[in-house]
């Protein structure tokens, strides 16, 4: 009747929600990039990586493309782009 | 595991499944990295339980726990009782989480306990406005006039006839170190909330205005200016109590008209062409400003 149902940590890492972007996803330009972290620290994912000016980029395998990060950007530096191609 | 390094980073990770732009993921994580890895979360049934861990997968870096719908606050207790048994509550934060229909309705009474036991947890309310897991059910902290299936807009109604449950101040009136609320449109606000809370030993509550996309027919990429709005209208007060005292708010030197919130959202979408209907929810923010001194000086 009882049986153990523990997860192991982080094992979500198996899902690639990458797949689920439909039209738009996020390209960097890595030219204004003041190094804020706005972007990291609100993508619903937590997909983006970057600790220095003009270096941050998005992981596409996990990224749901929202459009959040670009809107974030205090010097729109991001900018969603066509999604067409990317798989 | 993926080798890459946001999967290091994190303590809520890439590959939960939520909704693209959910607001709830995002303040998720917002608390979760504040709290770090030495922390244990219990967490109530509802959306971030269920995108989160599609069992046998998980998208936490920490120890956490599914409770039942109503008793997550009763369980972070025991956990909490465990670690002083255990010696290890100097080192182990504990978080106890659920949505605002696992809080401030069926939760309310495992919440208060906890509260009044004087546990030392933070407790967290996302709280994203109705049962979203289940399919957008009017909760106690539905606001006025909002469309959810349970309290439909139509010729009798003009969506939810009550206002939202005034929750921080019923966890405030337990005299609790440390009660507030918070917004995803404020990250930075969040994390520093969570930071003191979690300095504080003690019952702590926060509840986080997180939008959801999917319930309020918003776009994903509205999420934090619709939250934004809330604030800057009136509608979501940013408050802060000590000891049951009100001590601090985000002030509101010129409030804006609740249309700009309203129109960026499919659940308040018949409220646009009724000039009476649309008083009424200028009226609750106005009362907001009011009693909670949002726009007064000094
Ligand atoms: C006792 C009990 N009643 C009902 C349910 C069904 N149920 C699961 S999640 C949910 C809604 C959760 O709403 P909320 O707490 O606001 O979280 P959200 O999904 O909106 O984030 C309901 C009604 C349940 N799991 N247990
Ligand atoms: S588009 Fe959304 S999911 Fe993709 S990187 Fe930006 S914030 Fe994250
Ligand atoms: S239904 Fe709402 S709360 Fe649930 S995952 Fe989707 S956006 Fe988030
Ligand atoms: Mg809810």
């Amino acid at each position: 009747m009882f049986s153990v149902l523990a997860a192991i940590p982080k094992s979500s890492s198996r899902n690639r929600t990458g797949s689920w972007r439909s039209l738009v996803k996020p390209h960097y330009l890595q030219k204004e990039c003041i190094n804020c972290g706005l972007c990291k620290m609100i993508c619903p994912e937590g997909c983006i990586e970057g600790t220095e000016k003009n270096q941050y980029s998005a992981d596409l395998d996990y990224c749901k493309g929202c459009g959040l990060c670009a809107d974030i950007c205090p010097k729109k530096d991001i900018e969603m782009v066509s999604n067409q191609g990317t798989e | 595991m993926s080798e890459r390094g946001h999967f290091e980073e994190h303590c809520f990770v890439s590959g939960h499944t939520a909704c693209a732009g959910c607001g709830q993921s995002m303040a998720a994580r917002l608390v979760a990295d504040v709290a770090g890895k030495n922390t244990i979360v219990t967490n109530a049934t509802g959306c971030l339980e269920v995108f989160s861990t599609l069992a046998p997968q998980t998208a936490w870096g920490t120890p956490w726990i599914h409770s039942l719908f109503e008793n997550a606050a009763a369980v972070a207790s025991g956990v909490e009782a465990a670690l002083i048994h255990l010696g290890k509550l100097d080192s182990i934060r504990v978080i106890s989480q659920g949505g605002d229909g696992g809080t401030a309705d069926i939760g309310l009474q495992a919440l208060s306990g906890m509260l009044e036991r004087g546990h030392d947890i933070l407790y967290v309310c996302y709280d994203n406005e109705a049962y979203m897991n289940t399919g957008i059910q009017r909760s106690g902290l539905t606001p006025f006039d909002a469309h959810t299936t349970t309290s439909p807009r139509g010729t009798h109604s003009s969506g939810n006839p009550k206002q939202k449950k005034p929750l921080v101040e019923i966890c405030a009136a337990h005299h609790i170190p440390y009660a507030a609320t918070a917004s995803v449109g404020n990250p930075r606000d969040v994390q520093t909330k969570v930071k003191k809370a979690l300095d504080i030993r003690g019952p702590k509550f926060i509840q986080i205005h997180v939008p959801c996309p999917l319930g309020w027919g918003s776009e994903p990429v509205d999420t934090i200016k619709i939250a934004k709005l809330a604030v800057a209208t009136g509608l979501f007060p940013l408050v802060e109590y000590e000891y049951g005292r009100l001590l601090r708010v985000t002030k509101l030197p010129s409030p804006k008209p609740v249309e700009e919130y309203l129109k960026l959202q499919g659940r308040f979408k018949h409220l646009l062409k009724n000039a009476a209907e649309l008083k009424k929810v200028q009226e609750v923010a106005q009362k907001n400003i009011e009693y909670y001194g949002l726009n007064s000086k000094a």
